[in-house]
């Protein structure tokens, strides 16, 4: 546990009566890029905002580097944060803005300018020293933000959704710079976001969050391709659900199910007895569409709906003949013919052999597909 | 767009537009103008007995303000009107800053206990300060009353009084323009100080005081202005004692009928005005650059100002 640079443990917070945050138990590696990820008002920020000191947890402990920080003001914590929207000091310039950490902390002046150099050398803003914020773009804006807290060596960075000023084009550089610079620096980053690709491109960890709970820890790959509940499956991208019942229990995690009346073979890391109801999840790209008597193994007919041009891909949208409507994902393919499915045409879906992610029936699901429809 | 509609706007209402710029132009060029402009000119002019002046050009006027009195007169009331500035920036800022910080639907009423006083005439009410503060007044009675003090006191007729009859009178000047500025801070620049490590009192130090300075300023001029003439505060509660600059020039004018004296006198602190105005309005034009979106502070002083 030498390794852990932050410790929640069994944090709950609440806001007059509101739950923000229920049990949050959640171990943070030192020199890791860890991302909060999950809609507006799961509670991410105000782990961001305990972390910083800015909240008080009600009940639970905070540990940083093994100390309790619990009462401990955010002036007295060796982490920083970047804001959503900077919060730069309009009076000052970039410089006087990065060196106010180091001023705080009663450095001599020489080792203030000295250091502050060299964060904007990393951040490429040498030049820009002596100009104020409103002179600056918002990307120009976003990274002496960063250079003002790193330059205080803070043992974590903690960033609130430091991207969503900027446009689509400029968020995919910073995202790319941030990972590298965390990487150069070594520093723990926590990060807050909704975007899941964002979440993607830059984390170790995801933590997915849902109403004041975790949802799910993994890194970008597990989350995405082995979610444990309903909630992270559709949070993190699209997906399709498919109804199914047990009716084989074969070895070490194997089983059998009818899925709108033909036999699949499944894979789970549930426990499951026969005749139990599932849900079988499948991405959008992970579904093979084919010619109705092509495949070899079993399938799933179905009629082409609509087929939407993505530029990259194909969106191709089937009614199953059980009514259930399903998404499948196509590269975008000019010179293959196979892919210009008309709409009413007779089509089989299959996947690949253990690709699908079962999990035990959840009767809420059904309120979002039919939404979907 | 925007603009296209505000000019069919104006377009529409231009008629309206142009009588109303007129007329308040008119107003101001008849009875603010005109009357500085002649008193600038009077400052040159020759002591009569008959008429007040005649049209005799000098600059004896200006050379008799050197006057040790004067000077001195002088020097008083810009250290009077000093002090009171800063007793009611002392006073008017923990009060603006308190407004700005409580919940809105708290603030028309502490906005309402700063403008109650202009209901009454500033004249009645420095009465009222006399019956407070003179011998067997309030506060001496409620000495008496609780053994303090043996017998009456009285606070009158002392630089004491002037001050809290000056800072009484010109509280609400001050905390009006700090209560505008310090209403729009923004309060994330406090959470990201102390993030990096600030104290609160360092943050206000770095953060709310730089980034409020147009409105202390604002503030400090529409006191310090004002406190340097206001002759009837001084007169009354600082008895003959204290003869400041705005009982010099109504002296002048009203018992000595030296009005060219009166008028230089006078002058010279227009001139002075004029160079804080001045001041103020290159203070906060940075402070406008300085904000993103360039809401400044800079209208603190003129929406304010047109209260008095």
């Amino acid at each position: 546990m030498q390794d852990a640079i932050i410790e929640l443990k069994g944090v709950s917070k609440f806001f007059d009566d509101a739950c923000a945050l229920a049990d949050i138990n959640l171990s943070i590696k030192n020199g890791e890029f860890l991302t909060l990820l999950g809609p507006s008002g799961c509670g991410k920020t105000t782990i961001l905002r305990i972390l910083s000191g800015f909240e008080k947890p009600s009940s639970g402990e905070v540990r940083i580097a093994g100390i309790c920080m619990n009462g401990v003001p955010p002036e007295k914590r060796k982490v920083n944060t970047v804001f959503q929207n900077y919060a730069l000091f309009p009076h000052m310039t970039v410089a006087q803005n990065v060196g106010f950490g180091l001023k705080m902390q009663g450095l001599p002046k020489d080792e203030i300018s000295r250091r502050v150099a060299e964060v904007l050398r990393i951040v490429h803003l040498e030049s820009f020293a002596s100009r104020r914020p409103a002179q600056l773009s918002g990307g120009q804006q976003q990274r002496v933000a960063i250079a003002r807290a790193v330059v205080n060596n803070p043992l974590v960075l903690l960033l609130d959704e430091p991207f969503s000023a900027l446009d689509f084009k400029l968020r995919k550089e910073m995202q790319l710079e941030i990972k590298h610079l965390q990487r150069k620096l070594g520093i723990t980053f926590v990060f807050v976001t909704h975007d899941q690709e964002e979440a993607f491109a830059m984390s170790d960890r995801v933590v997915v969050m849902d109403q004041g709970h975790i949802a799910q820890i993994g890194t970008p790959e597990q989350i995405y391709e082995e979610p444990e509940n309903l909630f992270v499956a559709r949070f993190v991208g699209e997906i399709n659900i498919l109804e199914a019942q047990i009716c084989e229990v074969r070895e070490s995690g194997q089983y059998g199910a009818i899925i709108d009346g033909a036999l699949f073979p499944l894979r789970s890391r549930h426990t499951f007895a026969q005749g139990d109801k599932v849900m079988v999840l499948l991405r959008p790209e992970d579904l093979k569409i084919g010619a109705p008597d092509e495949t070899d193994g079993p399938c799933l007919a179905g009629v082409i709906e609509e087929s939407v041009y993505k530029g990259a891909t194909v969106d191709i949208f089937i009614r199953l003949a059980g009514g259930q409507r399903l998404m499948a994902a196509e590269f975008f393919n000019e010179d293959d013919a196979e892919i210009n499915y008309n709409p009413g045409e007779k089509v089989s879906v299959a996947w690949v052999d253990g690709w699908e992610v079962v999990l035990p029936d959840d009767p809420g699901h059904t309120d979002a597909r039919h939404g979907r429809d | 767009m925007i603009r296209a509609i505000r000019m069919r706007v104006m377009g529409g209402t231009s008629r309206f537009f142009r009588i109303a710029i007129a007329l308040s132009s008119l107003w101001l060029v008849l009875f603010a103008l005109a009357p500085n402009a002649l008193l600038l000119l009077v400052a040159f002019f020759t002591r009569s007995d008959e008429h007040f002046v005649t049209p005799v050009l000098t600059l004896d006027n200006y050379i008799r303000l050197f006057d040790p009195t004067f000077l001195t007169i002088l020097w008083d009331s810009a250290r009077l009107a000093c002090i009171a500035t800063v007793i009611c920036l002392l006073i008017g800022y923990p009060f603006a800053y308190i407004m700005a910080n409580v919940r809105p639907n708290r603030r028309p009423f502490l906005l309402f206990l700063v403008i109650i006083p202009f209901w009454t005439s500033s004249l009645i009410r420095t009465y009222a300060l006399i019956l407070i503060l003179k011998s067997k007044g309030l506060i001496s009675e409620l000495l008496t009353m609780l053994g303090i003090t043996s017998g009456p006191v009285s606070f009158m007729y002392s630089d004491f009084a002037v001050f809290i009859g000056l800072t009484y009178t010109m509280l609400p000047f001050m905390i009006l323009p700090l209560y505008a500025s310090i209403e729009k801070l923004d309060r994330r620049l406090l959470d990201a100080a102390k993030d990096l490590g600030a104290s609160s009192w360092r943050a206000f130090v770095h953060v709310t005081v730089p980034l409020t300075m147009p409105g202390i300023i604002a503030g400090a001029m529409l006191v310090f202005l004002p406190a340097l003439s206001m002759f009837y505060v001084p007169e009354m509660l600082g008895g003959a004692k204290s003869m400041l600059l705005g009982n010099f020039i109504k002296n002048q004018f009203l018992v000595a009928r030296d009005w060219p004296l009166g008028a230089a006198a006078s002058s010279v602190m227009t001139i002075a005005l004029i160079l804080m105005v001045l001041v103020y309005s290159r203070v906060s034009r940075r402070g406008v650059r300085n904000r993103e979106g360039g809401r400044g502070s800079g209208g603190a002083l003129r929406s304010e100002g047109g209260m008095r």
